[in-house]
Protein backbone atom coordinates (compact mmCIF):
# COMPACT_ATOMS: atom_id res chain seq x y z
CA UNK A 1 0.00 0.00 0.00
CA UNK A 2 1.16 3.50 -0.77
CA UNK A 3 1.03 5.76 2.26
CA UNK A 4 2.14 9.30 2.89
CA UNK A 5 4.42 8.46 5.82
CA UNK A 6 7.47 8.71 3.58
CA UNK A 7 6.46 12.03 2.00
CA UNK A 8 8.67 14.96 2.94
CA UNK A 9 6.32 16.85 5.24
CA UNK A 10 3.22 14.65 5.19
CA UNK A 11 1.23 17.67 4.09
CA UNK A 12 0.51 18.10 0.42
CA UNK A 13 0.49 21.86 0.83
CA UNK A 14 3.84 22.00 2.63
CA UNK A 15 5.45 19.67 0.10
CA UNK A 16 4.09 21.81 -2.69
CA UNK A 17 5.31 25.05 -1.07
CA UNK A 18 8.75 23.61 -0.26
CA UNK A 19 8.99 22.43 -3.86
CA UNK A 20 8.40 26.00 -5.08
CA UNK A 21 10.68 27.73 -2.59
CA UNK A 22 13.55 25.30 -3.12
CA UNK A 23 13.26 25.67 -6.88
CA UNK A 24 13.70 29.44 -6.46
CA UNK A 25 16.77 28.96 -4.27
CA UNK A 26 18.24 26.49 -6.77
CA UNK A 27 17.53 28.80 -9.66
CA UNK A 28 19.23 31.77 -7.99
CA UNK A 29 22.21 29.60 -7.00
CA UNK A 30 22.72 28.29 -10.50
CA UNK A 31 22.34 31.77 -11.96
CA UNK A 32 24.95 33.04 -9.50
CA UNK A 33 27.36 30.23 -10.39
CA UNK A 34 26.70 30.58 -14.11
CA UNK A 35 27.21 34.36 -13.85
CA UNK A 36 30.54 33.87 -12.10
CA UNK A 37 31.70 31.35 -14.68
CA UNK A 38 30.67 33.54 -17.59
CA UNK A 39 32.45 36.52 -16.05
CA UNK A 40 35.60 34.37 -16.01
CA UNK A 41 37.33 32.76 -13.04
CA UNK A 42 40.66 31.21 -12.26
CA UNK A 43 41.34 28.77 -9.45
CA UNK A 44 42.37 31.46 -6.97
CA UNK A 45 39.30 33.66 -7.40
CA UNK A 46 36.96 30.63 -7.46
CA UNK A 47 38.55 29.34 -4.25
CA UNK A 48 38.41 32.74 -2.60
CA UNK A 49 34.76 33.15 -3.51
CA UNK A 50 33.84 29.84 -1.89
CA UNK A 51 35.83 30.71 1.24
CA UNK A 52 33.46 33.51 2.19
CA UNK A 53 30.83 32.74 4.82
CA UNK A 54 28.06 34.11 2.62
CA UNK A 55 28.92 31.81 -0.25
CA UNK A 56 29.26 28.83 2.06
CA UNK A 57 25.82 29.42 3.48
CA UNK A 58 24.43 29.91 -0.02
CA UNK A 59 25.98 26.64 -1.21
CA UNK A 60 24.71 24.80 1.86
CA UNK A 61 21.24 26.24 1.30
CA UNK A 62 21.39 25.15 -2.33
CA UNK A 63 22.39 21.58 -1.58
CA UNK A 64 19.74 21.27 1.15
CA UNK A 65 17.19 22.63 -1.31
CA UNK A 66 18.39 20.14 -3.88
CA UNK A 67 17.92 17.28 -1.42
CA UNK A 68 14.41 18.37 -0.40
CA UNK A 69 13.38 19.15 -3.97
CA UNK A 70 14.69 15.84 -5.27
CA UNK A 71 13.03 13.90 -2.48
CA UNK A 72 9.62 15.46 -3.01
CA UNK A 73 9.82 15.04 -6.77
CA UNK A 74 11.08 11.47 -6.72
CA UNK A 75 8.64 10.50 -3.99
CA UNK A 76 5.81 11.52 -6.32
CA UNK A 77 7.34 9.56 -9.20
CA UNK A 78 7.91 6.45 -7.08
CA UNK A 79 4.39 6.51 -5.63
CA UNK A 80 2.95 6.92 -9.14
CA UNK A 81 4.82 4.15 -10.94
CA UNK A 82 6.44 1.81 -8.41
CA UNK A 83 3.26 0.57 -6.78
CA UNK A 84 1.36 -2.63 -6.26
CA UNK A 85 -1.26 -1.36 -8.71
CA UNK A 86 1.31 -0.93 -11.45
CA UNK A 87 3.74 -3.79 -10.83
CA UNK A 88 2.06 -6.28 -8.54
CA UNK A 89 3.37 -7.13 -5.03
CA UNK A 90 6.94 -6.62 -6.26
CA UNK A 91 6.10 -2.91 -6.70
CA UNK A 92 6.08 -2.25 -2.97
CA UNK A 93 9.53 -3.75 -2.40
CA UNK A 94 10.95 -2.00 -5.43
CA UNK A 95 9.56 1.35 -4.26
CA UNK A 96 11.06 0.94 -0.80
CA UNK A 97 14.43 -0.02 -2.23
CA UNK A 98 14.38 3.05 -4.49
CA UNK A 99 13.30 5.33 -1.66
CA UNK A 100 16.04 4.01 0.59
CA UNK A 101 18.63 4.36 -2.15
CA UNK A 102 17.52 7.92 -2.84
CA UNK A 103 17.68 8.93 0.82
CA UNK A 104 21.18 7.48 1.11
CA UNK A 105 22.37 9.23 -1.99
CA UNK A 106 20.92 12.59 -0.95
CA UNK A 107 22.44 12.38 2.55
CA UNK A 108 25.80 11.53 1.00
CA UNK A 109 25.51 14.53 -1.33
CA UNK A 110 24.74 16.90 1.53
CA UNK A 111 27.58 15.61 3.73
CA UNK A 112 29.98 15.63 0.81
CA UNK A 113 29.17 19.23 -0.09
CA UNK A 114 29.62 20.28 3.55
CA UNK A 115 32.98 18.55 3.60
CA UNK A 116 34.07 20.20 0.36
CA UNK A 117 33.09 23.78 1.20
CA UNK A 118 34.45 23.74 4.75
CA UNK A 119 37.75 22.22 3.84
CA UNK B 1 -18.99 2.55 -45.43
CA UNK B 2 -17.64 3.73 -42.12
CA UNK B 3 -15.10 1.40 -40.50
CA UNK B 4 -15.97 1.01 -36.83
CA UNK B 5 -13.72 -0.81 -34.40
CA UNK B 6 -15.21 -1.62 -31.01
CA UNK B 7 -13.55 -2.92 -27.85
CA UNK B 8 -15.14 -6.22 -26.86
CA UNK B 9 -14.60 -7.97 -23.56
CA UNK B 10 -16.68 -10.29 -21.46
CA UNK B 11 -14.51 -11.09 -18.44
CA UNK B 12 -16.55 -14.22 -17.66
CA UNK B 13 -16.10 -15.81 -21.09
CA UNK B 14 -13.14 -14.16 -22.85
CA UNK B 15 -9.53 -14.70 -21.92
CA UNK B 16 -8.53 -11.27 -23.16
CA UNK B 17 -10.15 -8.16 -24.65
CA UNK B 18 -10.24 -7.84 -28.44
CA UNK B 19 -11.23 -5.26 -31.04
CA UNK B 20 -14.12 -6.16 -33.34
CA UNK B 21 -14.64 -4.46 -36.69
CA UNK B 22 -18.00 -3.40 -38.13
CA UNK B 23 -18.99 -1.65 -41.34
CA UNK B 24 -21.72 0.94 -40.99
CA UNK B 25 -23.58 2.76 -43.73
CA UNK B 26 -24.21 6.23 -42.37
CA UNK B 27 -26.02 7.33 -45.51
CA UNK B 28 -23.60 10.24 -45.73
CA UNK B 29 -25.17 11.86 -42.67
CA UNK B 30 -23.15 13.46 -39.86
CA UNK B 31 -24.54 11.20 -37.13
CA UNK B 32 -23.51 11.17 -33.51
CA UNK B 33 -21.18 8.40 -32.36
CA UNK B 34 -24.00 7.00 -30.21
CA UNK B 35 -26.23 6.67 -33.31
CA UNK B 36 -23.58 4.48 -34.91
CA UNK B 37 -23.44 2.28 -31.80
CA UNK B 38 -27.24 1.99 -31.80
CA UNK B 39 -27.20 0.99 -35.48
CA UNK B 40 -24.62 -1.71 -34.83
CA UNK B 41 -26.57 -3.03 -31.85
CA UNK B 42 -29.87 -3.03 -33.76
CA UNK B 43 -28.68 -4.44 -37.09
CA UNK B 44 -25.45 -6.36 -36.59
CA UNK B 45 -24.73 -7.55 -33.08
CA UNK B 46 -27.18 -7.21 -30.22
CA UNK B 47 -24.55 -8.21 -27.69
CA UNK B 48 -22.51 -4.99 -28.05
CA UNK B 49 -22.80 -3.50 -24.57
CA UNK B 50 -22.65 0.16 -23.55
CA UNK B 51 -24.45 2.59 -21.26
CA UNK B 52 -26.71 5.32 -22.55
CA UNK B 53 -29.80 7.08 -21.37
CA UNK B 54 -30.65 10.66 -22.30
CA UNK B 55 -28.85 10.72 -25.70
CA UNK B 56 -28.49 14.49 -25.40
CA UNK B 57 -25.47 15.11 -23.18
CA UNK B 58 -27.37 15.48 -19.92
CA UNK B 59 -27.13 12.18 -18.02
CA UNK B 60 -23.41 11.50 -18.41
CA UNK B 61 -23.76 7.76 -18.88
CA UNK B 62 -22.12 7.29 -22.29
CA UNK B 63 -18.64 8.60 -21.59
CA UNK B 64 -16.38 6.64 -23.96
CA UNK B 65 -12.93 6.80 -25.44
CA UNK B 66 -13.64 7.82 -29.04
CA UNK B 67 -10.69 7.68 -31.42
CA UNK B 68 -8.41 8.17 -28.45
CA UNK B 69 -10.26 11.07 -26.83
CA UNK B 70 -12.78 10.79 -24.01
CA UNK B 71 -16.20 12.23 -24.72
CA UNK B 72 -19.93 11.62 -24.65
CA UNK B 73 -20.93 9.45 -27.61
CA UNK B 74 -24.33 11.11 -27.88
CA UNK B 75 -23.01 14.62 -28.51
CA UNK B 76 -19.83 13.77 -30.43
CA UNK B 77 -20.56 14.10 -34.16
CA UNK B 78 -18.77 11.81 -36.58
CA UNK B 79 -17.34 14.84 -38.35
CA UNK B 80 -15.45 15.67 -35.16
CA UNK B 81 -14.28 12.16 -34.28
CA UNK B 82 -13.71 10.17 -37.47
CA UNK B 83 -10.25 10.18 -39.01
CA UNK B 84 -9.54 8.42 -42.34
CA UNK B 85 -13.03 6.93 -42.34
CA UNK B 86 -12.20 5.03 -39.14
CA UNK B 87 -13.93 5.18 -35.77
CA UNK B 88 -12.39 3.37 -32.79
CA UNK B 89 -14.44 3.11 -29.63
CA UNK B 90 -13.01 1.93 -26.34
CA UNK B 91 -14.22 2.13 -22.73
CA UNK B 92 -13.05 4.99 -20.52
CA UNK B 93 -9.40 4.26 -19.65
CA UNK B 94 -8.16 3.33 -16.21
CA UNK B 95 -11.30 1.75 -14.76
CA UNK B 96 -12.07 -1.99 -14.63
CA UNK B 97 -14.18 -3.21 -17.56
CA UNK B 98 -17.43 -4.95 -16.65
CA UNK B 99 -18.35 -5.75 -20.24
CA UNK B 100 -17.39 -4.23 -23.61
CA UNK B 101 -17.75 -0.44 -23.18
CA UNK B 102 -19.19 -0.57 -19.67
CA UNK B 103 -16.74 0.23 -16.87
CA UNK B 104 -16.99 -0.13 -13.11
CA UNK B 105 -17.25 3.42 -11.77
CA UNK B 106 -16.94 2.49 -8.06
CA UNK B 107 -13.52 4.11 -7.65
CA UNK B 108 -14.75 7.27 -9.33
CA UNK B 109 -17.84 7.51 -7.10
CA UNK B 110 -15.81 6.71 -3.99
CA UNK B 111 -13.69 9.80 -4.71
CA UNK B 112 -16.82 11.86 -5.29
CA UNK B 113 -18.21 10.68 -1.96
CA UNK B 114 -15.01 11.77 -0.19
CA UNK B 115 -15.60 15.44 -0.91
CA UNK B 116 -19.01 15.33 0.82
CA UNK B 117 -20.89 16.78 -2.13
CA UNK B 118 -23.77 18.27 -0.20
CA UNK B 119 -24.42 21.54 1.60
CA UNK B 120 -23.32 21.61 5.22
CA UNK B 121 -24.50 24.38 7.48
CA UNK B 122 -24.84 24.10 11.23
CA UNK B 123 -26.49 27.47 11.83
CA UNK B 124 -30.25 27.33 12.62
CA UNK B 125 -32.27 26.97 9.44
CA UNK B 126 -34.14 30.16 8.50
CA UNK B 127 -37.90 30.09 7.94
CA UNK B 128 -37.34 30.57 4.22
CA UNK B 129 -34.49 29.42 1.97
CA UNK B 130 -30.89 30.32 2.72
CA UNK B 131 -30.53 33.26 0.38
CA UNK B 132 -27.52 34.11 -1.77
CA UNK B 133 -26.62 37.36 -3.45
CA UNK B 134 -26.48 37.12 -7.24
CA UNK B 135 -22.70 37.62 -6.96
CA UNK B 136 -22.33 34.66 -4.59
CA UNK B 137 -24.56 32.56 -6.81
CA UNK B 138 -22.40 33.44 -9.81
CA UNK B 139 -19.40 31.81 -8.09
CA UNK B 140 -21.03 28.42 -8.66
CA UNK B 141 -21.19 28.86 -12.42
CA UNK B 142 -18.81 26.54 -14.22
CA UNK B 143 -18.98 24.15 -11.25
CA UNK B 144 -22.55 22.99 -10.74
CA UNK B 145 -22.99 21.98 -14.40
CA UNK B 146 -20.86 18.84 -14.00
CA UNK B 147 -22.77 15.67 -14.94
CA UNK B 148 -20.21 13.24 -13.46
CA UNK B 149 -19.54 11.55 -16.78
CA UNK B 150 -15.95 10.73 -15.64
CA UNK B 151 -14.46 11.77 -18.99
CA UNK B 152 -12.05 14.08 -17.14
CA UNK B 153 -10.89 11.81 -14.31
CA UNK B 154 -10.34 8.85 -16.65
CA UNK B 155 -8.16 10.99 -18.94
CA UNK B 156 -5.98 12.14 -16.04
CA UNK B 157 -2.69 10.21 -15.64
CA UNK B 158 -2.57 11.07 -11.94
CA UNK B 159 -5.97 9.43 -11.54
CA UNK B 160 -4.84 6.35 -13.49
CA UNK B 161 -1.89 5.84 -11.15
CA UNK B 162 -3.64 6.63 -7.86
CA UNK B 163 -7.41 6.29 -8.35
CA UNK B 164 -7.79 5.30 -4.70
CA UNK B 165 -6.02 8.37 -3.29
CA UNK B 166 -6.12 11.22 -5.78
CA UNK B 167 -9.64 12.63 -5.83
CA UNK B 168 -9.36 13.44 -9.50
CA UNK B 169 -10.63 16.40 -11.51
CA UNK B 170 -14.37 15.56 -11.29
CA UNK B 171 -14.32 15.13 -7.51
CA UNK B 172 -12.17 18.22 -7.02
CA UNK B 173 -14.42 20.35 -9.19
CA UNK B 174 -17.28 19.35 -6.88
CA UNK B 175 -15.10 19.90 -3.80
CA UNK B 176 -14.61 23.46 -4.96
CA UNK B 177 -18.29 23.83 -5.82
CA UNK B 178 -19.04 23.45 -2.08
CA UNK B 179 -15.99 25.38 -0.90
CA UNK B 180 -17.18 28.29 -3.03
CA UNK B 181 -20.78 28.14 -1.81
CA UNK B 182 -21.62 31.09 0.51
CA UNK B 183 -24.27 28.95 2.24
CA UNK B 184 -21.83 26.23 3.28
CA UNK B 185 -20.18 26.57 6.70
CA UNK B 186 -17.94 23.51 6.65
CA UNK B 187 -15.18 25.19 4.61
CA UNK B 188 -12.42 24.69 7.16
CA UNK B 189 -13.31 21.07 7.72
CA UNK B 190 -13.44 20.44 3.99
CA UNK B 191 -10.02 22.04 3.47
CA UNK B 192 -8.48 20.07 6.34
CA UNK B 193 -9.49 16.84 4.59
CA UNK B 194 -7.75 17.90 1.37
CA UNK B 195 -4.33 18.79 2.76
CA UNK B 196 -2.63 15.38 2.39
CA UNK B 197 -0.08 14.79 -0.42
CA UNK B 198 -2.51 12.81 -2.59
CA UNK B 199 -6.07 14.20 -2.58
CA UNK B 200 -5.37 17.51 -4.34
CA UNK B 201 -1.62 17.73 -4.80
CA UNK B 202 -1.32 14.81 -7.21
CA UNK B 203 -2.64 17.21 -9.82
CA UNK B 204 0.35 18.28 -11.90
CA UNK B 205 -1.59 20.64 -14.11
CA UNK B 206 -1.49 18.42 -17.20
CA UNK B 207 -4.93 19.77 -18.18
CA UNK B 208 -6.15 16.62 -19.94
CA UNK B 209 -9.31 17.12 -17.90
CA UNK B 210 -9.99 20.56 -19.37
CA UNK B 211 -9.30 19.22 -22.83
CA UNK B 212 -12.03 16.56 -22.70
CA UNK B 213 -14.85 17.93 -20.52
CA UNK B 214 -17.98 17.74 -22.72
CA UNK B 215 -19.54 20.48 -20.63
CA UNK B 216 -16.63 22.85 -21.22
CA UNK B 217 -15.78 23.00 -17.51
CA UNK B 218 -12.31 23.69 -16.15
CA UNK B 219 -11.30 21.39 -13.27
CA UNK B 220 -7.68 22.62 -13.35
CA UNK B 221 -8.84 26.14 -12.53
CA UNK B 222 -10.99 24.84 -9.65
CA UNK B 223 -8.00 22.86 -8.35
CA UNK B 224 -5.94 26.06 -8.47
CA UNK B 225 -8.60 27.81 -6.37
CA UNK B 226 -8.55 24.96 -3.82
CA UNK B 227 -4.76 25.26 -3.60
CA UNK B 228 -5.04 28.99 -2.98
CA UNK B 229 -7.65 28.40 -0.27
CA UNK B 230 -5.38 25.81 1.38
CA UNK B 231 -2.51 28.29 1.21
CA UNK B 232 -4.55 31.11 2.72
CA UNK B 233 -5.80 28.84 5.45
CA UNK B 234 -2.28 27.74 6.39
CA UNK B 235 -0.41 31.04 6.22
S1 LIG C 1 -16.03 17.97 -15.05
FE1 LIG C 1 -16.78 17.64 -17.13
S2 LIG C 1 -15.72 15.78 -17.81
FE2 LIG C 1 -15.54 15.85 -15.60
S3 LIG C 1 -17.23 14.61 -14.84
FE3 LIG C 1 -17.91 16.75 -14.88
S4 LIG C 1 -18.90 17.02 -16.86
FE4 LIG C 1 -17.71 15.13 -16.98
S1 LIG D 1 -4.87 19.19 -14.62
FE1 LIG D 1 -4.72 17.91 -12.81
S2 LIG D 1 -6.67 16.94 -12.63
FE2 LIG D 1 -6.57 17.75 -14.72
S3 LIG D 1 -5.79 16.05 -15.94
FE3 LIG D 1 -4.07 17.21 -15.23
S4 LIG D 1 -3.33 16.26 -13.34
FE4 LIG D 1 -5.41 15.54 -13.81
S1 LIG E 1 -26.63 9.39 -23.23
FE1 LIG E 1 -26.85 10.83 -21.61
S2 LIG E 1 -25.03 11.99 -21.82
FE2 LIG E 1 -24.95 10.69 -23.55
Amino acid sequence: MVTQVTSFSRSGLSDWLIQRVTSLILLSYFLCIAGTLVAGVDYASWHAMHQTTGMRIFTLLAVLSLAAHAWIGLWAVYTDYLTERMLGPWGNSLRRICQLGTVFLLIIYVLWVIQVIWR
Amino acid sequence: MLQVSIYRYNPEADGAPRMEDFQVDTGGKDLMVLDVLEMIKADQDTSVTYRRSCREGVCGSDGLNINGKNGLACITPLSEAVKNNKLTIRPLPGLPVIRDLVVDMSLFYAQYEKVQPYLQNNTPAPAIERLQTPEDRAKLDGLYECILCACCSTSCPSFWWNPDRFIGPAGLLQAYRFLADSRDSATDDRLAKLDDPFSVFRCHGIQNCVNVCPKGLNPTKAIGHIRTMLLNRAT
